[in-house]
């Protein structure tokens, strides 16, 4: 079982559409922590503000949960946007400490003459080393991305993915069997398909 | 910088797709779930769906066709036409659509706008403004529900990104809408160069040309394409489809 973690943050309905079409049949849209417990893949979404993120998830009773099958029990774990910056310790956007599962802080964009803020549109995504997300190959696929803040792990190794904006923004993370990608796969054609078809076969 | 974006702009009149000249005259096109079908094929950047008689209906947007729409889009998708409140917004976006586009909200209650871009942030919500040549010369804008409009374009679009907050503005000629004669570059030139979020361009586009005119010569990111992505040729049956993205932005991008 798939279980698209449901904590209120936003646009969940894409990336259950986008699991129907690869073909994933046993996704599920939960907060129950029974579910979370027997997860075989558990997915992050979210769009919006990391304290009210962080907020529902304690509310919801979902930290302990999430931990005992992401880190204890190892299965793979997937953090899309507000989902993978949670993933960090922390964040400049918000006073609450993150899961912390991957260490590193999430930073504001610094804006700049030809670098709006938000990050808002299609860019590309090229992996800096070999993972379970990217490809390490010549092809570009560009996805859709939308953030203000950007996740910078402390260990440079946790870098899977980089995509240029003025500077090389991480955008696929990961430490282990727990992965983050900050743009939308969900809303990203045949290069988000071939995303989460990757993650469905981990 | 992102990647210019390039865009269907589909009319939806509460039972089909349809296609205006001059915001007048809609001809039939089809079913909206056909379309978004296609456009997933064709890897379009992004999908714009208006609904032109949400707004006279006074029924709020028709949340079973943006159900349907929403479904099969696999990529962003921004929905406007009708949209009256928070609760619409919301509506909108547990869906699945990334972006709501308000226009008659904007003139008639841009507070209710501003209450919006706080709950739901402003990347999400796009201001829609049309426009079109006044009966004294010079281009005013056009307010197609009758709520009284300001005169000055830029004026308008600078209070709406900068006072209210809209992340986006969708800037369309009336005049060009559906003539196939090219994008209004003056008037989009002088509001993309006037505000600090993104502009995307509509009314006029007839060739792969007129794409890369407005590119290169405004600072608009974003070009929507009516006709062309719902019509054979110029004076020729309906056909959606869409063109190529090398041609539009060069075998580079």
């Amino acid at each position: 079982m798939t279980v698209v973690v449901d904590y209120e943050m936003g646009n969940v309905a894409s990336v259950l559409n986008m699991l129907r079409r690869i073909g994933v049949t046993d996704a599920v849209l939960s907060r129950r922590p029974e579910d979370v417990a027997r997860a075989g893949r558990l997915i992050l979404p979210g769009v919006g503000a990391y304290d009210r993120g962080m907020g529902n998830l304690e509310s919801f009773g979902l930290v302990e949960p999430l931990r005992q099958r992401a880190i204890v029990d190892g299965v793979p774990t997937l953090g899309i946007c507000l989902g993978m910056q949670l993933l960090a310790s922390g964040s400049d956007e918000g006073e609450r400490s993150g899961l912390g599962w991957i260490p590193g802080r999430a930073r504001r964009i610094p804006a700049a003459a030809e670098r709006t803020v938000p990050h808002m549109g299609w860019n590309y995504v090229t992996a800096v080393r070999d993972n379970p997300l990217v490809p390490l190959d010549s092809e570009r696929r560009r996805f859709y991305h939308v953030h203000s803040f950007h996740v910078v792990p402390d260990d440079p190794a946790d870098v899977l993915a980089t995509t240029r904006y003025g500077d090389d923004l991480a955008t696929v993370i990961g430490r282990g069997t727990v992965l983050g990608a900050q743009f939308h796969p969900e809303k990203s054609h045949r290069f988000g398909m071939d995303l989460f078809e990757r993650f469905a076969r981990l | 910088m992102a990647l210019p974006r390039v865009m269907p702009c589909l009319l939806y009149d509460g039972t089909a797709l349809v296609k205006t000249v001059r915001f007048k005259k809609p001809a039939y096109i089809g079913d909206p779930i056909n379309a978004v079908k296609i456009f997933n094929e064709k890897e379009v950047d992004e999908l714009v769906v208006l609904d032109i008689t949400a707004a006279k209906r006074g029924t709020g947007p028709d949340l079973s066709m943006v159900l349907n729409v929403a479904s099969e889009c696999f990529m962003p998708l921004a929905v406007g036409g009708g949209v009256r409140s928070v609760k619409d917004v919301e509506a909108l976006v547990a869906l699945g659509v990334e972006k709501v586009i308000v226009n008659s909200l904007l003139l008639r209650s841009p507070g209710v706008v501003a209450e919006v871009v706080r709950e739901f942030g402003s990347s999400s919500i796009v201001g829609s403004v049309d426009y079109k040549r006044g009966l004294m010369g010079g281009m005013r804008v056009h307010s197609a529900s009758g709520a009284p409009a300001p005169r000055d374009i830029v004026a308008h679009c600078r209070a709406i990104s900068e006072d209210i907050g809209v992340g986006e503005i969708l800037l369309t000629s009336v005049d060009r809408d559906g003539t196939w004669e090219g994008y209004d570059l003056d008037t989009t030139r002088a509001v993309a160069a006037a505000v600090s979020v993104p502009v995307v361009a509509a009314g006029g586009a007839g060739s792969v040309a007129d794409v890369r005119a407005l590119f290169e010569t405004t600072r608009a990111t974003g070009a929507a394409l009516g006709s062309m992505s719902v019509y054979q040729k110029r004076g020729m049956g309906v056909l959606v489809t869409f063109p190529p993205r090398a041609a539009l932005l060069g075998p580079d991008v």
